[in-house]
């Protein structure tokens, strides 16, 4: 069982979470009418984002669920500008809008005012065919948040596995059978990989604690230059979960240390929601979720092994790192 | 002249662009569910987190400040009957 | 006016682009338009132009990257060749079902396999049904003279479509041509800063790049096919503007000493006036031959084609591309679909010429119209010239 110690600040709504969503912008720029599946995660997600966003955005969205379940011509659900283009490529055309806006800008084409371009895929858009451009735009130092809504699997085209699938989640491409456990490998750590382009705010994040999620969005929105928010979604078809449960299940997520929330800001780790001394056995998790029935005790025993380890990897992070700042200044 | 769906040709606008920002409440996603959330104000005590996880945003706080889905749009998912802590929404059988 | 200058066409057609005011320009380098995207960095970097130059890491986001700006209302450059052509393939059809008015600069560059750096059109030629203005400019001149013409072409509201510049690698971007460019008064004067129809900006929040269902993308087809085929009067209307501006005609098919000739040569490209001067040898040795050039690709010139070759008894059309398996060349394919049912038409034989950059001299002009009238007419008939049997 791993154990968490450590020292984190308090963030500023986490003290209010029971009582804020009261006091939240009302407005809804993501409409109803969309047809996301009931029960959608990745549809919430997008709801609490458009919210922390604020109108002075320029969405750019990549082929995937939200995309097609949000814009079937001639309807949109989407109340701000929103531009999609391919399935590869939502990081390299908001490279484009982001440079078109700065340019119109100076030469008094546009209103002078910031305007944020945000770019959103799933784990199939951002980790794997999106990947290039990902890394690319924020190679560039664009003035980017890039959010990518994990549900773990390419979801839109029918659950097959992606390399955001986690170990042992039977997918359509990679199913438990008789000879197999499903997928066979280990979730690819996107975060880390954006730490390592230097991106100054890193952040993982789930609908399940929507203060959490809105203040990292607001926060990387107000970063000058290329930010990374991985969002944890619930997809209760592909997850083969109740619909009703996508809440607990992000929860579990996290108090299970499989998906630890946490921001890198200028390369200093930290929590940024508080896990209990021991943390909860994955099977609470897996339980609940249909795409990892077929497992057996000794998968459930090498999951669990496995979040121990990755989950230490983060806390020896959380625990030494220092921000990019201290370490210039170190002699 | 309001267009008529499917359009003609000449009416598709250019490009495909809805220039309708969050028409797609033309749609009404209300037809699909099965189970429908009914809100008991007795227990309700007002804390929005109906409001704040429902998925399509239909939840809407009324003039006293409580909670209703708005029913042509609920897809019944039962998220904010499961969040609700003091059990105040029940998700029941449309049609009953 | 200037005086003419000497200098690399790639050169000046990065000069050319610059002097249209780009906003965004999104290059990846590949062999032979390299030059464009680095003389172009250079112009930014020495604050001649103000424009973003993004570094892309690949040419499909450098389409990518160009179709961002343009949908958020930025005139936008690209340039590419070849392999970054077919890179970028599965977005250019897009950008012109998002009637994107993006100016795409090519050096024509021979397809892999195996692989070749060298001139021909097997790139252009995968991209015929994308829905794009196609241009192909024959000199250094034509090179300046059309990327101006083109930002004016794309960004008309009766086009906005994205429309590309075939010149050949090598053979045209890498050469050293006398060029007369316009002054920045004339071109600001000609080609107005760009006002888009619809962009993404939050003050008016619209949705661009919807999904189609089968109710309505025959429609939306119809709708782009039109643009595309309605775009020929605003390319006329710019040609003649041109000619007003800067006494340098433009028209989709170009007829030289075509008059009562019985055979006529169709090139499109830089080899346009390597032919042309065996058209001038021929004619002076008392033959009845002349040239026809094709500038305008797509839309696909119909009406001046057939007025063109009117009276011709046999028309070889020359081919820098191969359709394997197929009707030879794709120009032929198209020219033989076009004449089909003309009442009075041609015999017609294919050549394929030049590929892989293969040079094609003036002798060898002369030769192919020589042995043209007794090839195969056939259809599916298409001569491979100087193939080492």
């Amino acid at each position: 069982m791993a154990t968490l110690k450590t020292k984190r600040t308090m963030g500023k709504f986490e003290n209010f979470e029971i009582f804020a969503p009261k006091l939240l912008n009302k407005e809804e720029f993501f409409s109803c009418g969309h047809r996301a599946c009931q029960g959608c995660g990745e549809a919430l997600a997008i709801r609490l984002m458009c919210k922390a966003l604020g109108k002075d955005t320029v969405i750019v969205n990549a082929t995937g669920c939200m995309e097609v379940i949000s814009t079937l011509y001639p309807t949109t659900a989407w109340r701000l500008p929103w531009l999609h283009v391919a399935f590869p490529n939502a990081a390299a055309v908001a490279s484009g809008v982001e440079a078109a806006l700065k340019a119109l800008r100076r030469k008094g084409r546009i209103a002078d005012r910031d305007v944020k371009t945000t770019a959103i895929g799933g784990d199939g858009g951002t980790v794997d065919i999106g990947f290039q451009a990902l890394s690319g735009a924020m190679e560039r130092g664009h003035n980017i948040l890039y959010i990518c809504f994990d549900n773990e699997a390419y979801m839109n085209t029918g659950i097959q596995r992606s390399s955001a699938t986690p170990f042992g989640a039977s997918t359509t491409t990679a199913p438990s059978g008789k000879a197999s456990i499903g997928n066979k490998t280990w979730k690819k750590n996107v975060p880390e990989i954006m730490v390592s382009h230097n991106v100054p705010y890193v952040a993982t994040a789930c609908h399940s604690y929507p203060l959490d999620f809105m203040n990292k969005v607001k926060k990387a929105r107000g970063v000058q230059g290329p930010a990374y928010i991985h969002c944890l979604s619930v997809c209760p078809t592909g997850w083969r979960s109740k619909s009703e449960e996508i809440i607990k299940l992000g929860r579990l997520a996290v108090e299970t240390g499989v998906f630890p929330l946490y921001e890198v800001e200028n390369g200093k780790y930290r929590l940024t929601v508080e896990l209990p001394e021991r943390l909860r056995p994955v099977e609470d998790y897996l339980k609940l979720q249909g795409r990892f029935r077929h497992l057996k005790k000794e998968d459930v025993a090498f999951f669990q092994e496995r979040v121990n380890l990755e989950f230490n990897k983060l806390m020896n992070k959380v625990e030494h790192s220092k921000t990019w700042q201290e370490l210039a200044e170190q002699k | 002249m309001k267009k008529q769906w499917p359009e003609t040709w000449k009416e598709y606008n250019i490009g495909g662009i809805v220039f309708d920002a969050g028409n797609a409440t033309s749609f009404k996603t209300g037809a699909w569910r099965s189970l429908r959330p009914i809100w008991d104000n007795s227990k309700c005590i007002k804390c929005g987190l109906c409001y704040l996880y429902c998925p399509e945003g239909c939840v809407q706080e009324d003039e006293q400040g409580f909670f209703k889905a708005d029913l042509d749009f609920c897809k019944g998912c039962g998220i904010c009957a499961h969040e609700c802590w003091p059990r105040a929404i029940k998700m029941i059988e449309e049609g009953k | 006016m200037r005086k003419p200058v000497g200098m690399e066409v790639a050169v000046a057609a990065a000069e050319a682009v610059a002097l249209c005011r780009p906003d965004v320009i999104a290059v990846y380098p590949i062999t032979p338009n390299t030059h464009i995207a680095e003389h172009l960095s250079e112009i930014v970097a020495n604050g001649h132009l103000d424009a973003e130059f993004i570094t892309v890491e690949s040419e499909h986001s450098a389409m990518s990257a160009v179709m961002g700006s343009s949908g958020a209302g930025a005139r936008s450059f690209t340039a590419t060749s070849s392999q970054g052509l077919m890179y970028m393939h599965e977005v250019l059809p897009i950008a012109s079902s998002m009637r994107l008015p993006i100016v795409m600069a090519i050096g024509n560059r021979a397809i892999s396999g195996p692989i070749n750096i060298w001139n021909d059109h097997s790139d252009i030629m995968l991209q015929r049904d994308i829905g794009w203005i196609s241009l192909f400019v024959e000199n250094g001149q034509q090179a300046v003279d059309m990327y101006i013409q083109a930002f004016k072409i794309a960004e008309h509201h009766d086009v906005l479509l994205p429309i590309n510049v075939n010149m050949d690698g090598f053979q045209l971007t890498h050469v050293v041509e006398p060029v007369i460019f316009p002054t920045q008064e004339e071109v600001d004067s000609f080609l107005p800063v760009y006002k888009p129809l619809a962009q993404v900006h939050p003050d008016k929040p619209l949705s661009m790049g919807t999904l189609g269902l089968p109710e309505i993308y025959t429609e939306a087809c119809r709708a782009r096919d039109y643009a595309l085929i309605n775009s020929k009067r605003v390319i006329l209307e710019v040609w003649e503007e041109w000619e007003k501006m800067f006494g340098r005609k433009y028209e989709p098919v170009t007829s030289y000493r075509t008059e009562g000739a019985e055979i006529l040569l169709m090139t499109m490209g830089s080899m346009t006036e390597t032919a042309e001067m065996a058209i001038d040898e021929l004619r002076d040795a008392g033959r009845k031959v002349g040239l026809i050039s094709l500038k305008l690709w797509r839309p696909f010139p119909f009406a001046e084609l057939r007025e063109a070759i009117e009276g011709a008894k046999l028309l070889i059309v020359t081919d820098r591309a191969l359709s394997y398996g197929g009707p030879g060349g794709p120009v032929c394919a198209e020219v033989r679909s076009a004449l089909y049912h003309e009442a009075h038409r041609p015999e017609i034989v294919n050549y394929l010429i030049g590929l892989g950059g293969r040079d094609v001299k003036v002798e060898d002009f002369i030769k192919i119209i020589e042995a043209a009238p007794a090839a195969d007419k056939r259809g599916d008939a298409y001569q491979i010239y100087g193939v080492r049997e």
